[in-house]
């Protein structure tokens, strides 16, 4: 461990060994689909092989009467939910539209939708069973675009959905429609001397975790279930499952596994709680794993979109006006991240004049989950190019740009109040220092993009306990499964707090029974939140310490100092010789018993995130392929607490970006079915797509919070794909409004530009 | 990478090994029943995709009569090598090798990923070369050397990489680091002293979504350094 890092802290900033690295190394780490226990079935999951159908009949005789099955079930074995947004643990959902996911009922809604489950006493049984059960469907035209589902009289998904605008007679598929506003655009567009406006589309992506979902039911004959599974939250599994099973809450365990990344698509439901109604049938533990087909299929990508984009500026480059329109695909069931696409898109910038209208649309596609800054990066797809053909209109630098009208403290955001300490020039300057932007760029067909990005980031619910042992060894129990660093970051703030050594503290990811509620891993609050609650229950444990050594010397507790680890009386001098944190510990029951450190939180004053990136493209003209030769991030982390977790988020975020911007999209043919289900066909970056990512971490400290986090898990996925537009345009002159900008498209786009520049010198002849 | 020549012994070692006598309620072949019904096997045989194991795409054989065998569709009870040891293990033949490391010897280092051959996060040694064990059956790999993660290193005694990986920071959610470094522990051992772009090759195709690739190819190359040290 490095001695010490700046900023007066001890053990925050440096690069301690992470405390589960060794078991990860040996294959000892125990993920979701690696636990098996004694007289385990295994189950499989019948899918739709229609994106739009009446299912008129399921027939399951045959299947349950071949050797080894042992329960089948369908959505007739689940209880009816509430058509309505209701409460489930901490957060409103339609109930409804769950249960309807996790088994179709009545409809199937895409390709891949599950239809039933079976439980086998071997995976391969439980394969041949599904061939084995009768489903009759009533085809219905598939409805696979926004457009296409907006259009008067489209074909309808869910037939009771309703949104306010068109009250409630109409059948729709527009679940909401969101509206921001702010100044008068039509005003503001008067006063711009240039006016660019874009139509953009977007594929749908999935988040691509590699550890396909799992989930071990284990129900027991007094009602009481525990699933073991790799989720981001185990308190959402408990309340969802006991939702859709109709169980009490309080009734299920859930033991989060290791997890195998998730990026957003683990933070719900969809093989628990059938792995608990099938070990209820059959009295025995029951496992499912998903294939990656069944992932790409059936799990929650992110929104497919259509964003049109206008902006003004004036001739020396302030913007005065925007206004967007989006649709996202939300899937199958309302709940697309559009919303959060229309708040961010221009985000980033101080524009007096803005009027965004957003929609969210039921599409025969699977319903989306969270991804990593879920809907920012559409978004911004649109927003940070136009403003790039702003820049290049105006002459002006793209950094300059940002920077001339860059949000900053005090600037109004586009819906709440103004923006408190952010750090979103401090990126834009990192870039602008940074040895690549600094760099010259040289070559036939290079090109240069930059392109920022602005995230909410979150704050909810966390608790922790901080232990310390009869040896002075401190563990940290918290409710956030580590999905990238949590355990050594959350030991080393407890490390910090009380002055031991990062060796002697262990973090435990406790089950949903042995550590209070804490919320789903998600909108980069782990770090921000579970780390304050560990903070303040290190603190708690500083204050008990105090209590004992005042105890044993005979004083109060404001007459003793604690400092680095050390406990001494406040006056120096006497008999009374200082001690350490170990010395205490083996006194501690003649000092009123163990101490337990506990703490929970419901953070508010969450920072905000940005990050500025930058990237060199070559492009192949000849076959429209694009090697990124290389990429740098700026991200403001607030206080990075483990930086190489910190530039492992951003690195992640960005290759993540980068596979969105040139590669990667789901397929579906005109009959609505899912084409590219493997990792061949979908396809992700290799270590031959991607350049070393360098970083800058950017510290501007949140304000209220006692280390100054900011959540550094998402925005990184924010700029790439817009940066790589700008890169592309700059290499070989076409501006791409689709993504994923694959070699079709991106050659497509520059032999249109060829044959017009053809026609062009032609007519000149 | 080449592999490594084929023992001379493979077919007797097959033989041996495999148990046409086990209790599994699977068919029972015996030399005899296997001749009358020669015909009828290997069109089965030939429909399942099961081939000899022996077969040696660098050095055809004729199969010898007898030699080839009608495994399933029952469980049968056969022998596989792994981490150094003989395992028994009794599954269908169409269980694949990861299905008989993860499901019944409960070696579950290796990772369904992809169930394609597409992503690495299988990867096993079969004779010391790295294969993606979702696309090999298990009776395949009967009379080759099998290493898992679980044998390359222990906790008490890792491998130069694995100690490379934790130094490095060389995983974020550590689900592909084990085909990870199944791939490159075979790699060094075929070139000891690689160049990144040799070490990028040897990982191609394992993906890894949190974009850890730098980090990985850092600690390929501090391993390699440390072997060198050492010999």
């Amino acid at each position: 461990m490095a001695a010490s890092s700046s900023n007066g802290f001890r053990v925050i900033g440096t690069r301690p060994i992470r405390h589960d690295g060794v078991d990860k190394v040996t294959g000892r780490a125990k993920y979701g689909a690696d636990y098996a226990f004694p007289g385990m079935l295994h189950g499989k999951v019948l899918r739709s092989p229609h994106p739009h159908a009446n299912i008129k009949s399921i027939k399951i005789d045959k299947a349950l009467a071949l050797p080894g099955v042992k329960a089948i079930v369908t959505s007739a074995d689940l209880p009816a939910l509430p058509d309505k947004m209701e409460a489930a643990g901490e957060q409103a959902i339609n109930l409804n539209h769950l249960s309807m996911n996790i088994l179709a009922r009545g409809k199937a809604l895409y390709d891949g939708h599950p239809i039933a489950a079976v439980a086998a006493t071997s995976p391969h049984i439980a394969d041949e069973a599904l061939r084995l059960i009768e489903v009759e469907y009533e085809l219905l035209p598939p409805v696979m675009t926004v457009e296409d589902a907006m259009k008067p009289g489209a074909t309808i998904l869910l037939p009771s959905l309703r949104n306010k605008e068109d009250g409630p007679d109409k059948e729709t598929n527009v679940a909401a429609h969101l509206q921001f506003k702010r100044g008068d655009v039509a005003e503001g567009f008067k006063q711009a001397d240039y006016v660019i406006e874009r139509e953009f589309k977007t594929a749908m992506v999935h988040q691509g975790y590699i550890e396909p979902h799992n989930a071990v039911g284990i129900y027991n004959a007094d009602g009481h279930a525990t699933i073991y599974c790799s989720t981001q939250g185990s308190f959402v599994v408990r309340a969802l499952s006991a939702a859709v099973l109709g169980i009490a809450e309080g009734k299920i365990k859930v033991v989060p596994a290791e997890i195998g990344g998730g990026f957003g698509g683990k933070t719900t439901i969809y093989l628990e709680p059938l792995s608990v109604l099938l070990s209820q049938k059959t009295g025995h533990p029951v496992k499912l794993t998903m294939t990656r087909a069944e992932v790409l299929r059936a799990t929650g990508p992110t929104s497919g979109s259509t964003i049109r984009c206008k902006m003004g500026a004036t001739k020396d480059g302030k913007l005065v006006a925007a206004q967007c329109w989006l649709a996202y695909e939300a899937g199958a069931f309302p709940g697309s991240p559009v919303g959060a696409g229309a708040m961010t898109i221009v985000a980033p910038y101080n524009i007096p004049n803005i009027l965004v209208d957003a929609y969210d649309v039921v599409v025969n596609r699977p319903k989306t989950a969270a991804y990593r800054a879920p809907g920012a990066s559409n978004a911004a797809m649109a927003s940070e190019t136009v403003l790039d053909e702003l820049a290049e209109k105006c002459g002006i630098d793209p950094l300059e740009m940002r920077l001339m009208n860059g949000s900053e403290e005090g600037t109004p955001q586009t819906v709440g109040p103004p923006f408190k300490r952010i750090g979103f020039k401090e990126t834009v300057e990192a870039i602008k220092n940074s040895p690549h932007y600094k760099s010259k760029l040289t070559g036939a067909n290079r090109g240069r993009g930059v392109a920022s990005g602005f995230w909410f980031n979150v704050g909810l619910q966390s608790s922790a306990t901080v232990n310390i042992h009869t040896d002075g060894t401190v563990s940290v129990v918290i409710g956030s499964v580590d999905i990238g660093g949590t355990r050594a970051a959350q030991a080393m703030i407890a490390a910090e707090v009380l002055g031991v050594d990062i060796n002697d503290v262990r973090p435990t990811i406790a089950d949903t029974d042995s550590i209070g509620h804490t919320d789903v891993t998600g909108g980069s609050r782990t770090c921000f939140a579970t780390g304050w609650a560990v903070y303040e229950a290190a603190q708690d444990c500083v204050r008990q310490l105090k209590e004992r050594a005042a105890k044993l010397w005979e004083k109060k507790p404001d007459e003793v100092v604690f400092e680095n680890g050390m406990l001494s009386p406040a006056q120096p001098g006497g008999e009374l010789k200082p001690m350490s944190i170990k010395q205490i510990a083996s006194r501690l029951a003649r000092t009123g018993g163990p101490i337990v450190g506990r703490a929970t939180v419901n953070a508010r004053g969450v920072g905000p995130a940005f990050a500025t990136v930058c990237v060199d493209v070559e492009v192949d003209p000849d076959t429209g392929k694009t090697q990124i030769l290389r990429a740098t991030i700026a991200q403001d982390a607030g206080k990075a607490i483990h930086p190489s977790y910190v530039e492992g988020q951003m690195q992640g975020g960005m290759a993540q970006g980068l596979g969105w911007g040139l590669n990667e999209e789901y397929f579906y043919d005109d009959r609505g079915i899912l084409r590219n289900t493997g990792l061949l066909d979908y396809r992700m970056p290799t270590c031959l797509d991607l350049p070393a990512i360098e970083t800058a971490i950017v510290e501007v400290p949140t304000p209220g919070h006692p280390l100054g986090i900011r959540g550094v898990g998402e925005v990184s996925i924010v700029p790439p794909p817009a940066a790589l537009a700008n890169a592309i345009y700059h290499a070989v002159g076409v501006r791409m409004t689709e993504l994923p900008m694959s070699p079709p498209r991106l050659l497509k786009a520059i032999l249109k530009k060829r044959a017009a520049g053809e026609a062009q010198a032609a007519a000149a002849d | 990478m080449s592999r490594r020549p084929r023992d001379p012994h493979h077919n007797e070692k097959i033989a041996a090994e495999f148990d046409p006598a086990a209790d599994d309620g699977g068919p029972k072949l015996s030399r005899r029943s296997f001749l009358k019904g020669a015909g009828a096997a290997a069109a089965v045989a030939g429909l399942l995709g099961v081939q000899p194991a022996a077969a040696d795409d660098a050095a055809p054989e004729p199969p010898l009569a007898g030699a080839a065998e009608r495994l399933g569709p029952g469980p049968a009870t056969f022998k596989l090598r792994i981490n150094g040891a003989t395992r028994t293990v009794t599954a269908e033949p169409r269980v694949t090798l990861l299905g008989v490391l993860r499901d019944h010897l409960g070696l579950t280092g290796a990772k369904l990923v992809c169930d394609r051959g597409a992503c690495g996060a299988c990867t096993v040694h079969l004779d010391g070369a790295p294969v993606t064990s979702c696309m090999m059956l298990a009776i395949d790999a009967r009379g080759h050397e099998i290493t898992t993660i679980e044998g390359l290193g222990a906790p008490d005694r890792m491998h130069a990489l694995q100690d490379a990986f934790v130094a490095k920071d060389a995983l974020q959610c550590g689900f592909c680091t084990p085909g990870m470094t199944m791939a490159l522990s075979a790699a060094l051992e075929a070139n000891p002293n690689p160049s990144p772009a040799e070490i990028k090759h040897a990982i191609a195709g394992n993906i890894c979504r949190c974009g850890t690739y730098p980090h990985v190819i850092e600690a390929a190359l501090a391993a390699a350094q440390a072997a060198r040290g050492q010999a």
